[in-house]
């Protein structure tokens, strides 16, 4: 089974890019706000 | 650092008017082939003798033309108006978006007339040769490229959930298809997987269970978090949920691919990890179809008077159920009886059909009358009959399936007292006949509504004209 040698780093680098993604949106105040957010899309036609 | 379409005043609706067209153009056909083939399972001399209209060369040309041609054209042309609306800016780049349309329609040509002459890599979902490969490979980066350029230029500080899913469809479906379809070319049209045995056979499934992952739910999910919202004129029931609900998808996905490869020679532990994840799913999976349903909460009378909610809803009741049969099948002592029977086709067209199909169909029927000026489909009337049909459809083709599945399974695994098997395979399909023809009744009516929705789309874009609609100005969180 070497190729589990691929696919497991390979989705273990992606779950760090998911991390990087999460960390971003978080920090960078993605998520700061979020009870207007759902609403904004019904108003922006 | 100003680019061109931040300083644009319309959005880009062209791509996606000419994606929209096609996803019901090509939902038409691929639906097509697939009566086709649900006739042919019934009655096998309907191959007519010819070697392209063979059934083992029109079932790969069945299942392209849904996921690929009418599936991403759904999930492109969606992605594209949602981007830009919930940025509140132009598309990145006009030339490159039409690129992605064009080139996608190549790709799929080239599937629709490579795989009847029988060039495969043998791969499901994943059939097509490596020059089609690579076409396809440029297309997705051009289109990640339009995509997350728009993102990157939004006015918008915040970035609205639907765009989170559909961007890990794209990265996601990005890096699957490079690595499943590594192969060596030995001459144009022919190559040799870069894997080989049991190796190959993790591949693919880490990238066939991944392409339902990240296509066929995440992207979809997308549609969902905007078109659901948008229809019911009603914010999303938990916009927390739904962040809870990407995150917690997405972590989990990656790992639940070894559950097509049970009793295999794939090691006991990997089969073992794939089932547990595929149980964990089910946390998300429903976080998530609550999430939607609830959204309707306070303005349940909404479902009573409009076809397209209704579209939108029952998809996500399919939903739940498919992301529900999964987990379970995916449970070894279970997929001892269902693996290999029609169960399996049962539950991939609750999915596809139910999930995929309406949601798509359900999004199409909102999207439609607005890229043509228009204030709702040409007949609304023909959208109710569409619903029904549909339904109903669905119901006879999945309850078919069901059945024959697990008389298939039973029938498999019956021993006589002496050891030796009680039936004979040829007697487990001439058992399955009746519910191959009730599996082909549900797909024509299924199908036929597909055709009522072409002929409304054509009335509708005629009845209009393409609209170029300007972006709003100054708005909050600029």
């Amino acid at each position: 089974m070497d190729i589990l040698f691929l696919l497991i780093p390979l989705s273990v680098i992606l779950v760090f890019f998911i991390l990087g993604g999460l960390g971003w949106a978080i920090y960078r105040g993605q998520f700061e706000d979020i009870d207007v957010e759902g609403e904004r899309i019904l108003r922006d036609d | 650092m100003t680019f061109a379409n931040m300083r644009a005043t319309t959005y880009n609706d062209t791509v996606v008017r000419q994606f929209a067209i096609m996803t019901v153009v090509w939902g038409v056909v691929g639906m097509l082939v697939g009566v086709i083939i649900a006739a042919q399972l019934a009655w096998p001399e309907l191959n007519l003798g010819i070697p392209w209209l063979s059934y083992g060369r029109l079932r790969p040309l069945h299942t392209n033309a849904v996921i690929f041609a009418f599936g991403c054209c759904g999930l492109m042309g969606t992605s594209l108006y949602v981007v830009q609306r919930t940025c509140q800016v132009r598309l990145f780049s006009d030339k490159l978006a039409a690129f992605v349309f064009w080139g996608w329609q190549v790709v799929i040509v080239a599937a629709a007339v490579s795989l009847p002459l029988g060039y495969t890599q043998g791969k499901e979902y994943a059939e097509l040769e490596w020059p089609i490969d690579i076409l396809i490979t440029l297309v997705w980066v051009a289109y990640a490229f339009v995509f997350f350029g728009t993102i990157g230029t939004r006015k918008v500080r915040h970035i609205y959930v639907a765009n989170w899913f559909y961007g890990a469809f794209i990265i996601a479906i990005a890096m699957l298809h490079l690595v499943n379809n590594a192969a060596i070319p030995v001459g144009f049209m022919k190559s040799y997987s870069a894997y080989a045995g049991v190796q190959d056979a993790m591949v693919q499934w880490w990238y066939g269970h991944n392409a339902v992952g990240f296509l066929l739910t995440a992207g979809f999910l997308g549609m969902m978090y905007y078109f659901i919202p948008k229809q019911a004129e009603r914010p999303v029931y938990s916009y927390r949920l739904s962040i809870v609900h990407f995150w917690a998808l997405i972590f989990t996905y990656m790992w639940a691919g070894p559950h097509h490869l049970h009793y295999t020679a794939l090691p006991d532990w990997t089969q073992s990890v794939g089932m547990v994840f595929s149980l964990i799913l089910l946390a998300p999976s429903w976080g998530g179809m609550i999430n939607g349903i609830m959204t309707l909460s306070g303005a349940w009378h909404k479902l009573r008077d409009d076809p397209i909610l209704r579209f939108l809803i029952v998809s996500l009741s399919f939903y739940g159920m498919s992301t529900f049969e999964g987990p379970m099948m995916a449970i070894k002592t279970v997929n001892a009886l269902s693996h290999y029977t029609d169960w399996t086709i049962g539950h991939v067209h609750s999915g596809a059909l139910g999930w995929v199909g309406l949601i798509t169909i359900g999004s199409m029927y909102y999207l439609i009358p607005r890229l043509f000026g228009q204030k709702q489909m040409y007949s609304m009337k023909a959208v109710e009959v569409h619903f029904w049909t549909a339904t109903i459809g669905i119901v006879i083709y999945i309850a078919a399936m069901w059945i024959a599945g697990v008389m298939q399974g039973l029938m498999w695994r019956a021993v006589n007292t002496d050891g030796t098997l009680t039936y004979t395979f040829v007697e487990s399909v001439k058992a399955t006949f009746p519910f191959y023809v009730l599996r082909l009744l549900g797909g024509l009516l299924y199908f036929s509504g597909m055709v009522i929705m072409l002929w409304n789309t054509y009335k509708t874009a005629t009845a209009g004209r393409s609209v170029t609609v300007t972006i709003p100005a100054a708005i909050a969180h600029a």
